[in-house]
């Protein structure tokens, strides 16, 4: 079959005449297989494949495998279990919260930022969802031979803009140049430090049934931007990448309504990503309402052209939140105040049933579910 | 596969008759309207669009006449649905 | 979105299942084949099931082009990529599809040079921008489809490039309608026919399926109230006991479809004496190759291409599932080895095929919506 671990076929084929005896007993033919499926998506996590495709950096499916199958299970330690966008860690007294990025986005530069601003707003934001006040970042650079000085000082200059803008430094870095076709003109890796001095207890596995889940504002702009940027599909649309530091908001919010449950910014793999990390984590449900999940129309129609679904397109300036249900008038009157907020709703709740399944409600009337992304329809996003 | 977007025909290209930019909801392509030279589209008219082609116009009449329909039926529906509500046998 | 949004309205939605219901024949199922996957990925992403009363069963057909590529010809397309120089273009839902030695997507992480493309004219470009090597066009789907290669090769020729070639999988859907319904294992009432293929071919080549075969076809648009409404058109003519070819999509197929399209299909390509489909077997004429006239365009023969037949995985149960006669949850492997991340056969990897709209958007779809029926019956 396809380059995979030898054997899976038979493997899973054998799982089945296991439990066609335990499934024998329920009487409906299709409700024995929906069972069937539950069970086979909550076995441990194996990567299948012999080799790292583009769908292993997607943010989706593929991803969540690889990082718990592989660096969990290599890592594996209380600290990194939540998985979550920042580690909460006690350093001499102090709490601080530590997280870790990298930047292959491609072009470098594109309307509305570069990778450099990306990876300064990026690093911040993975540090403000998680309850931190960002601090510091360090910046690691894998320049390719042969890259443009000019670009290299555009992309600094960016980050200092956008360090200035976002109230964060930049502390300690590291450069590395390695042969012409080695990487892609410039990447950039990047780790920043916040202090945790809210007295939070944020992350996704605490949402409850009945909390609110809210976004911030459109969904997809950076990824559909980075999509048309690369000149490929002869689009024109008026669109910018939303790329911002949400700190200010993040501050907002967590004054208003310090009962926030969670927060993530939707990068790679969208709003569908984040929702089924909740519904996974918390095992409960997530029912959100198509129609009230803000959309930009060229976002739209360009995704539409293009054949996906915003839901599972990147932003970079987004933030999903997730608030107890009577808490959630306060907390997007908190976010309507700030300049990057004015948008924001609520998409949807947490409910009880199904455990671990996010569905959506279409403006049609029908429910369908959104599972996490399968391959990699907008490869290098961020 | 089978993926038709519904695009408005903005312009046809002066130097490239066989090519035209149209508007999906805000977004623009230029497209190839080869296909539809017996009746080529002008701006202002809308067309069916698959992998960069226009296979065909999209006629607003029938479009008209197929919403009236579901109109209708809609109005039906909801005024057996009153009716319903209001009719009681006991 | 005009044209789209108009389509989607749920109120009237329950109009006309209300009125679908009326028409059901106390005690009679129906059994309405779907074609087009186009169709199936609507049904399933809007769960329009739901709005159908029980005695109706929506069957899932052969109409998804991805899916009916046989391993064997994805084996071809791997060879073709492999060859030295080669830059092969795709649309999107092949690069997953699976092949004896995995799929495109597989080939890449191997380090072959394939690209994603939107539209066939995106290949030409690359080929342009490319002198140096040679460009495949991995040409897929019914129809539809065939006219934009057509005219890329037309435009190509015109342009004399010399690095560009067609790797023709283009399939056409009469010959397969028609083997579903030679087929002993259905028993069909009715078609929703094709919508996009027809803005092409029009609805004359349907007239058959009424005439011989006396079975009610309606040509249907891709939101959620034109199936609906097809399906009302289609329950209309079984109880006046009709059977003729109607066009729900007025809006966009014309009923002598395009004859430009047509016509450039016929100066590039012709049809194939026999062509494998997956589940369906050999069918004659069903296919198309690039005429001997533009010989400079087709990959077959500037490449050598194994050509060799692969059966399917024993696992594998697509074809029963693209004939109609296994729902996709009805699937040994379905959900469990055959997923959409790591799929077995190719019902699973398209999103229009009738496992993956079922896996991603019907599962939950099991609460039936029963308002609408309770109204028509009352």
């Amino acid at each position: 079959m396809t380059a995979r671990q030898p054997g899976w076929i038979d493997e899973a084929l054998r799982e089945h005449d296991e439990h066609h005896e335990h499934a024998a007993a329920i009487p409906d033919r299709e409700q024995q297989v929906l069972d069937r499926i539950d069970r086979a998506r909550r076995r441990r996590p194996k990567v299948r494949e012999e080799r790292i495709t583009m769908s292993h950096g997607a943010g989706g499916k593929a991803t969540h495998t690889l990082i718990e199958a592989i660096f969990l299970d290599a890592f594996r330690n209380p600290l990194l279990e939540p998985l979550e966008d920042a580690a909460a860690l006690a350093v001499g007294g102090a709490r601080v919260a530590l997280t870790t990025d990298s930047y292959v986005v491609s072009p470098l530069f594109f309307p509305g930022g570069d990778i450099g601003e990306l990876a300064i707003n990026g690093t911040v934001n993975d540090l403000a969802v998680s309850g931190a006040r960002p601090l510091y970042l360090s910046a690691g650079f894998i320049l390719e031979e042969g890259f443009p000085v000019a670009d290299l000082t555009r992309i600094a200059a960016s980050m200092h803009d956008a360090a200035a803008a976002a109230g964060v430094q930049v502390v300690t870095g590291d450069t590395k140049v390695v042969q012409r076709g080695k990487a892609d003109g410039c990447y950039i890796n990047t780790a920043g430090v916040g202090v945790l001095d809210r007295d939070t207890d944020l992350g996704v596995a605490r949402a409850r049934p009945g909390d609110a889940i809210i976004v911030s504002g459109p969904i997809g702009d950076h990824g559909v931007t980075i999509m048309l940027a690369r000149g490929e599909l002869d689009i024109e649309a008026d669109l910018q990448s939303d790329t911002a530091p949400l700190n200010g908001l993040v501050a907002g919010l967590l004054d208003s309504v310090p009962g926030v449950r969670a927060m993530r910014d939707a990068t790679r793999g969208g709003v569908a990503t984040i929702l089924n990390e909740i519904a996974r984590s918390a095992e409960a449900g997530v029912l959100v309402s198509e129609e009230d999940i803000p959309v930009r129309p060229e976002v739209r129609g360009a995704a539409e052209l293009l054949g996906i679904d915003p839901m599972y397109v990147a932003c970079e300036g987004r933030l999903v939140a997730v608030v107890p249900g009577d808490q959630a008038g306060r907390a997007l009157a908190a976010l309507h105040t700030h300049p990057l907020g004015v948008q924001a709703s609520v998409i949807g709740h947490v409910t009880a049933e199904p455990p671990g399944i996010v569905q959506l409600k279409t403006a049609f009337g029908g429910t369908r579910i959104v599972d996490l992304l399968v391959g990699d329809p907008l490869p290098r996003i961020c | 596969m089978c993926l038709g977007i519904p695009g408005e025909v903005i312009e046809v290209l002066p130097d490239q008759p066989d090519l035209a930019r149209v508007d999906v909801s805000g977004v623009r392509r230029v497209i190839n309207i080869g296909l539809l030279a017996d009746d080529p589209p002008v701006p202002g008219e809308w067309v069916l669009i698959h992998v960069g082609f226009a296979l065909s116009k999209i006629d607003e009449a029938e479009a008209e006449a197929a919403l009236q329909f579901l109109e209708g039926i809609g109005q039906a529906y909801a005024d057996e649905l009153e009716a319903l509500a209001e009719s009681r046998i006991e | 979105m005009k044209f789209v949004d108009e389509f989607r309205d749920a109120d009237k939605a329950h109009a006309l299942a209300a009125k679908i219901a009326a028409l059901c024949e106390p005690g009679r199922q129906y059994k309405l084949m779907e074609v087009c996957g186009g169709h199936t990925h609507t049904i399933y992403k809007h769960g329009l099931e739901d709005y159908l009363p029980e005695s109706i069963t929506l069957v899932h057909g052969p109409g998804c082009p991805v899916c009916v590529i046989p391993m064997g010809r994805v084996d071809d397309a791997m060879a073709l990529a492999a060859e030295p120089g080669v830059i092969m273009t795709s649309f999107g839902d092949m690069m997953r599809v699976p092949g004896s030695k995995g799929s495109f997507f597989d080939a890449k992480a191997a380090g072959t040079d394939i690209r994603m493309v939107y539209s066939p004219l995106d290949s030409l470009k690359i080929a342009r921008a490319n002198p140096d090597k040679r460009v495949v066009f991995m040409a897929i789907g019914f129809e539809t489809t065939a006219p934009s290669t057509a005219m890329t090769i037309l435009r190509a020729a015109a342009e004399n490039l010399p690095n560009f070639s067609v790797f023709c999988n283009h399939v056409t859907i009469i010959p397969a309608i028609k083997a579903i319904l030679d087929s002993p294992d259905l028993r069909l009432d009715g078609f929703i026919g094709p919508g996009h293929v027809s803005t092409v071919i029009g609805c004359r080549p349907y007239e058959f399926i009424a005439r011989d075969y006396g079975k009610p076809v309606v040509v249907a648009g891709f939101e959620p109230l034109d199936i609906l409404q097809s399906i009302y058109m289609l329950m209309l003519q079984l109880s006046a006991r009709r059977a003729e070819v109607e066009n729900q999509y007025a809006r966009v197929v014309p009923w002598a479809g395009n004859a430009t399209a047509l016509q450039v299909i016929g100066e590039t390509m012709e049809l194939r004496p026999y062509f494998e489909w997956r589940g369906l077997g050999f069918i004659s004429h069903s296919a198309l190759a690039v005429r001997e006239k533009y010989a400079r365009f087709d990959a077959e023969l500037l490449f050598k291409v194994p050509g060799v037949r692969v059966a399917d995985p024993k696992a594998c149960q697509c074809g029963e599932v693209l004939k109609g006669v296994l729902k996709p949850w009805e699937c040994k492997v379905f959900g469990t080895a055959c997923t959409p991340e790591t799929p077995i056969g190719t019902c699973m990897v398209s999103p229009e095929g009738a496992c993956a709209a079922y896996y991603n958007y019907g599962r939950m779809n099991r609460h039936r919506v029963r308002e609408a029926a309770e109204v028509g019956r009352s």
